[in-house]
């Protein structure tokens, strides 16, 4: 019988390698499951893997699903690639301050060429504690306008100073703009894109307005493949970063929350697919293995400044070690004996080249196939001739590998649990040094489509506030309960929202600011109205 | 000795002040991009040893003051540097020869090149401290006596204030409030003294020792060496311990962040458990009641794999570093700077030994 609550899902995660797609019900459990080759269109991988995951429930099962989240690389390639970008308009507002960097100073100048950005500067901004610098100058804002429309720019990009602890200066300076350049023009601000320091947030900012048609064209050709499927009526989700979803209107304004959303989806979908909340997750793909860390259920963040296409931003990204193992690497033996494993690969052309699937090139597959330990996988008969010593040592150089990189993520001397996922993780052995247990679940190809499926809804609130005029108690307890309202009006059932992160850093050297960042989850609220 | 400084040398002194800003002194990566700014608009800088400033010279310092997290956010416009110093120059109706850095540690290195480019004033290959202090004091001229006044402050905006207070405290403390309203962090012209004065007092070359600390942590990288030992190949200093961040504690207090690391030991330090007791910088570092090296030597982590230096802010839970020990200047280690900068003058009850005596000793432990 058919679910009339239209509870299930569709995910659907694009790799570099592969392209996931799974369907969950209402029970959250895995019906349907399939892995394609990625495109380089992209979105003829999507159709191909969507169509083969609703072939494989039918027709009559597939009108259960409610909902359709989708993971994808279509803004980082674009970064990565230059291309499709639009003409941006960078537009400060601080004068007379920051004007001792200039706008992209720090970016690669290729990359300055290609994104055709305009810098344009006018009075205003804010202090540390909410004070203006300069009154905002509207009549400069009405000149940018103008400057803008003339020289053709596509989108702008508002960033203001301290905008993260007062947004008034970039929300009126959108509404003038607006007033100018008519409602449909697309403007990003920055107090939305990032929290403190100036020039990676204005940075992000740049590279958000840049993927305006690029968001659109994705999100927009998501729906239609949706549609040609008979899904058109699916609430659709886009899967950001830090492993949550956004709304399609959200992700058309946002894309740049859409970058790096993979390794995030796969270790939220190792946690989903063993029930484990505390972990390290080994990723093994066709080329590379991302180790993570599972802390409380979600990826442990970076601390370092992370770099989108050499670009500089502030945003809070996954801390990986990434090493260049992976089912295609390629496996070689020097003059002197020893053997290595990779770092180069054959990447998503393993099953061609590899001697197993009768190519000429000795791969890590055709290690652990000619050890036997991977049932179904090539031709056992392909690699029979192999010298068992070189099996045996290229063999211990992957363990090496991944015992090395796990390690690396470790945040304490005791053994640790370790979860093996992607389509490599037929390398890995079920024992590891420093791992406890080694989990490898049903379904460990396609737990980035997974974690794209289960992904929870998210608010945030970051903000500075002077502890002379709140104390710290006060100050968090009004930014967590700012943080919970974001995510249940961004979708998530009030009745599961919990606040998973707060942060408060005192400024050093000031005294008595405090900055407080508060991130609050929620499950997707999947009762239809 | 004179010698140019461009862009590539601001990048490697910007790395190289991080590891001797201790942990603190706020991160140089804008400081560094507003000193690179200059010098791609204006031209290079001159560096120039102290032994070649006469001794009845003026030299003033350029310095920022205040939150370098408000830094980050809000950006000098960069006239700043030039309001101060001319307005100093004013007030002492007299040109300067040449300007230099209040300290070497942390954001503070790189800010005179900004004046120095601008305005094609040369930079002073010294400093009055060797390293980062959170305070204005703190200074090797301030143990003996020469004040940093008059200090001109200004801010983005254009203001300025002008401070002849009664002692360099005093300076401190009414510099500060007024940073705070003028908007967290100002520019300052501060320090004007002789050139014999400073060739008495001042912490020689450290400039270019951050550049040669930066260098040489870029070329191990580069070549695929051991970047910890080539820091301390160039520093004289002491691999203290190794180990995986366990915990941090941090609670403002006053303008100070202080609170304390701790780390379980890794390798040779398994078993072991390391404190680092920090208040912006890095100020203790022990094993148990043991220490290991004390302020004012100098105390940085640097992550074990890049040799990348992490300060307290960017100490996290889970973070692999090496924590190392250097010497401080000499001056700090008389009873006078001990005074200022010492264990006690931070509040730990402990007597001051060099970091190569401690050393000494647990090396000798080691082998007992």
């Amino acid at each position: 019988m058919a679910d009339t609550n239209r509870t299930w899902r569709l995910g659907i995660d694009v790799g570099g390698t592969n392209t996931d797609a799974v369907i969950i019900d209402g029970d959250l459990q895995l019906v349907a499951a399939t892995k394609s080759p990625t495109t380089e269109d992209v979105m003829s991988g999507i159709e191909s893997a969507m169509h083969e995951v609703l072939m494989q429930v039918g027709s009559e099962a597939a009108a259960n699903i409610g909902f359709a989240m989708l993971g994808t690389t279509h803004c980082t390639n674009a970064i990565v690639e230059r291309k499709r970008l639009n003409k941006v308009a960078a537009l400060r507002i601080g004068a007379p301050a920051t004007t001792a960097v200039s706008c992209m100073a720090d970016w690669p100048q290729e990359l300055k060429d290609a994104m055709r950005v305009g810098d344009f500067l006018v009075h205003g901004g804010n202090e540390f504690d909410g004070r203006e610098i300069s009154p905002l100058s509207e009549d400069e804002l009405r000149d940018v306008a103008r400057t803008v429309r003339e020289e053709g720019y596509e989108s702008v990009a508002v960033t203001s100073v301290f905008s993260p602890v007062s947004d008034a200066h970039e929300r009126r300076a959108a509404e003038v703009l607006a007033a100018e350049l008519g409602d449909e023009f697309p403007i990003t601000l920055s107090s939305e894109i990032g929290s403190l320091g100036f020039l990676e947030r204005e940075n992000a900012s740049i590279l958000n307005a840049a993927l305006h048609d690029v968001a659109h064209t994705t999100a927009d050709g998501f729906e239609a493949a949706l549609a040609a499927e008979g899904l058109s009526d699916v609430t659709v989700y886009l899967g950001q970063n830090d492993g949550t979803l956004m709304s399609v209107d959200y992700a058309k304004r946002y894309p740049i929350f859409t970058i790096a959303c993979g390794p995030t989806n796969s270790i939220r979908g190792a946690s989903f697919l063993t029930h484990e909340k505390d972990a390290v997750v080994v990723d093994i793909g066709g080329t590379t293995t991302d180790v993570g860390v599972l802390a409380h259920g979600f990826p442990r963040e970076s601390m370092i400044a992370v770099e989108i296409g050499d670009v500089r931003t502030n945003f809070r990204m996954p801390d990986l070690v990434s090493v260049g193992l992976g089912g295609g690497s390629i496996v070689r033996q020097a003059a002197d004996g020893s053997v290595s494993v990779g770092p180069d690969s054959v990447g998503y052309k393993v099953t061609r080249e590899a001697r197993c699937f009768g190519g000429d090139v000795l791969t890590a597959t055709d290690i652990v196939v000619a050890r036997g330990q991977a049932a179904g996988v090539g031709d056992p008969a392909l690699v029979a001739d192999l010298d068992p010593g070189l099996v045996d040592a290229a063999y211990a150089e992957i363990k090496r590998i991944i015992e090395d990189a796990v390690d690396a993520m470790k945040t304490s001397a005791g053994d640790v649990t370790v979860i093996l996922v992607g389509g490599g993780s037929i390398l890995a052995p079920d024992e590891l040094e420093g791992a406890g247990k080694v989990l490898r679940p049903e379904n460990f190809g396609v737990a980035n489509a997974v974690g794209s499926a289960i992904a929870q809804v998210s608010g945030q609130a970051a903000k500075v506030f002077s502890l002379s005029e709140i104390s710290r108690e006060d100050a968090i307890a009004a930014s967590k309960e700012r943080a919970c309202e974001e995510a249940i009006d961004a979708g998530a059932d009030p009745d599961t929202v919990e606040v998973v992160e707060v942060e408060d850093i005192p400024m050093a050297y000031l005294g008595d600011a405090l900055c407080i960042r508060v991130k609050a989850v929620g499950n997707l609220r999947v009762a239809q109205p | 000795m004179r010698r140019s400084i461009g862009v590539e040398e601001i990048e490697d002194m910007a790395l190289g002040a991080t590891v001797l800003g201790a942990g603190g002194g706020g991160d140089p990566y804008v400081g560094k991009l507003m000193a690179i700014e200059a010098i791609r608009r204006y031209g290079n800088v001159e560096l120039v040893s102290p032994d070649e400033v006469p001794d009845d010279a003026l030299v003033v310092v350029s310095q920022m003051m205040g939150a370098p997290t408000i830094m980050v956010e809000k950006i000098c416009s960069g006239q700043e540097p030039m309001a101060t110093y001319d307005e100093l120059v004013r007030e002492l109706g007299q040109e300067p020869y040449a300007i230099y850095a209040v300290e070497a540690g942390g954001v503070n290195s790189t800010i005179p090149f900004i004046l120095g480019a601008t305005r094609h004033i040369p930079v002073i290959d010294c400093d009055l401290m060797g390293r980062a202090f959170p305070e204005l004091q703190m200074t090797t001229l301030g143990i003996n006596g020469v004040k940093g006044m008059p200090a001109v402050l200004a801010d983005e905006k254009g203001n300025t204030v002008t401070v002849r207070g009664i002692d360099d405290r005093w300076l401190e403390r009414i510099a500060r409030q007024a940073t705070s309203v003028m908007g967290g962090y100002t520019i300052l012209a501060s320090y004007p003294c002789t050139g014999k004065q400073l060739k008495d007092y001042c912490v020689r070359n450290t400039p270019t020792l951050c550049e040669t600390i930066g260098r040489t942590l870029r070329e191990a990288r580069e070549e695929h060496r051991d970047p910890i030992d080539a820091v301390l190949g160039v520093t004289k200093g002491y691999r203290l311990f190794k180990g995986k961040v366990h915990d941090v504690a941090r609670k403002t207090d006053g303008m100070f962040v202080r609170g304390h690391a701790i780390v379980d030991g890794l390798d040779a330090d398994k078993g072991r458990q390391l404190v680092i007791e920090f208040q912006n910088e890095n100020l203790i570092a022990r094993v148990g009641d043991e220490p290991l090296c004390m302020a004012p030597d100098i105390i940085v982590s640097l992550d074990v794999e890049s040799g990348q230096p992490v300060t307290t802010e960017g100490l996290k839970y889970g973070a692999r570093i090496v924590v190392v020990g250097m010497p401080c200047a000499p001056q700090w280690r008389e009873p006078q700077g001990l005074a200022v900068v010492g264990p006690r003058a931070f509040g730990y009850d402990l007597d001051y030994v060099p970091v190569e005596e401690l050393a000494a000793q647990h090396a000798k432990g080691a082998q007992a």
